[in-house]
């Protein structure tokens, strides 16, 4: 085995006979192919049949609620609110995601009776999140530099023009249980 | 015994089928007594047509009771509104804590009194689910005529 390492190295350290634009092709080739597998096997953990084939009684929450039936069409999928869209927050919430790979394992939230125990603490930790980075999953469809007041309702008006436009509340602060179930909301801020 | 015992069981499967068929076909013609329902003039195992639901407006004005002890309507939408074991999402503007701020109607306090007569410090469950009396209005005709007409000093 020591014998085999060995002789690997000498070849990896030894230079190559072949040209060096012929190398640079390869390398440029082999990227284009490894950067591309890359991105696309992180993409498939985006879509909503993935999401589903740990967390298929939550995904289907979503069906009730404005963002899966609406007059326009137009819906959010799990990675749209949970996954950042910014290259580098991604690859840091999937490097997160690899301790749930770990709770998936050994079976955390796997009956529905240990689910609905954490849900409270499951919900929390995502509205941290989105309170951390300014609801920014929210502001990626919803900009409130494009949000005409004349055209929200009374109520609307009165939450966005004053504590939404001076950044003293965030979307999460009120709009929780827009896509899910709630979990037990009390002691919640705004909640009961 | 054997021969008794299949000789009465014909019988009784005779007796009681044929009537059974015959007046089967007679409730068939006659089963809304040619008396108009508020489905109108149909037989009982027709299915009518579903209407188009009717939408609710996102907000109107504050709507008249129609009688003193009437629970308020709801004068706006509540798509989406979550009231179970979990979370009340009417008590986040109606609640007597939020109300002030949220520039909403309060909860009355009537809501706080257990059906034993005790006042809680919140509402009491029997009042926790708003929308099983307090509902949402629709541009719909109603289905009945109503002529009540409260007495002059309510009104």
């Amino acid at each position: 085995m020591l014998k085999l390492l060995k002789r690997l190295w000498v070849i990896m350290k030894s230079p190559s006979t072949a040209s060096f634009g012929f190398i640079l092709v390869i390398g440029f080739l082999g990227g284009i192919i490894f950067w591309g597998g890359f991105n696309t096997g992180m993409e498939a953990t985006n879509t909503e049949a993935f999401c589903s084939g740990c967390h298929a009684p939550i995904v289907k929450e979503i069906r009730e609620t404005i963002h899966y039936s609406n007059r326009s069409g137009v819906r959010a999928i799990c990675s749209d609110c949970h996954v950042p869209h910014k290259w580098t927050d991604k690859i840091v919430r999937k490097v997160q995601a690899s301790k749930e790979l770990f709770a998936f394992a050994i079976g955390t939230i796997d009956t529905d009776e240990k689910f609905k125990a954490r849900r409270a603490h499951l919900a929390n930790r995502e509205w941290q999140r989105m309170k951390e980075n300014n609801s920014q999953e929210c502001r990626n469809c919803h900009q409130f530099e494009y949000m005409d007041f004349s055209e929200q309702g009374k109520r609307s008006v009165s939450q966005h023009s004053t504590a939404l436009a001076s950044g003293d509340k965030t979307c999460v602060d009120c709009h929780k249980g827009i896509a899910h179930q709630l979990p037990d909301m009390k002691g919640i801020e705004g909640w009961q | 015994m054997k021969k008794i015992l299949t000789a009465i069981f014909t019988a009784s499967v005779i007796a009681f089928s044929s009537p059974a068929v015959f007046s089967t076909e007679e409730v068939v013609l006659t089963n809304n007594g040619g008396v108009p329902s508020l489905r109108s003039l149909v037989e009982v195992s027709d299915v009518n047509k579903a209407e188009a639901l009717k939408k609710v407006p996102r907000e109107q004005h504050l709507i008249d009771r129609n009688y003193v002890q009437q629970p308020p309507l709801i004068p706006h939408s509540i798509r989406g509104y979550q009231v179970n074991l979990n979370a009340n999402k009417c008590l986040s503007c109606h609640s007597f804590k939020n109300a002030g701020a949220m520039g909403a109607t309060k909860v009355s306090v009537t809501h706080f009194i257990t059906r034993e007569g005790t006042t809680l410090s919140d509402v009491s469950p029997r009042r926790y689910f708003c929308l099983q009396c307090h509902v949402t209005q629709a541009d719909a005709k109603p289905l009945v005529d109503n002529t009540f007409i409260p007495v002059d000093s309510l009104r």
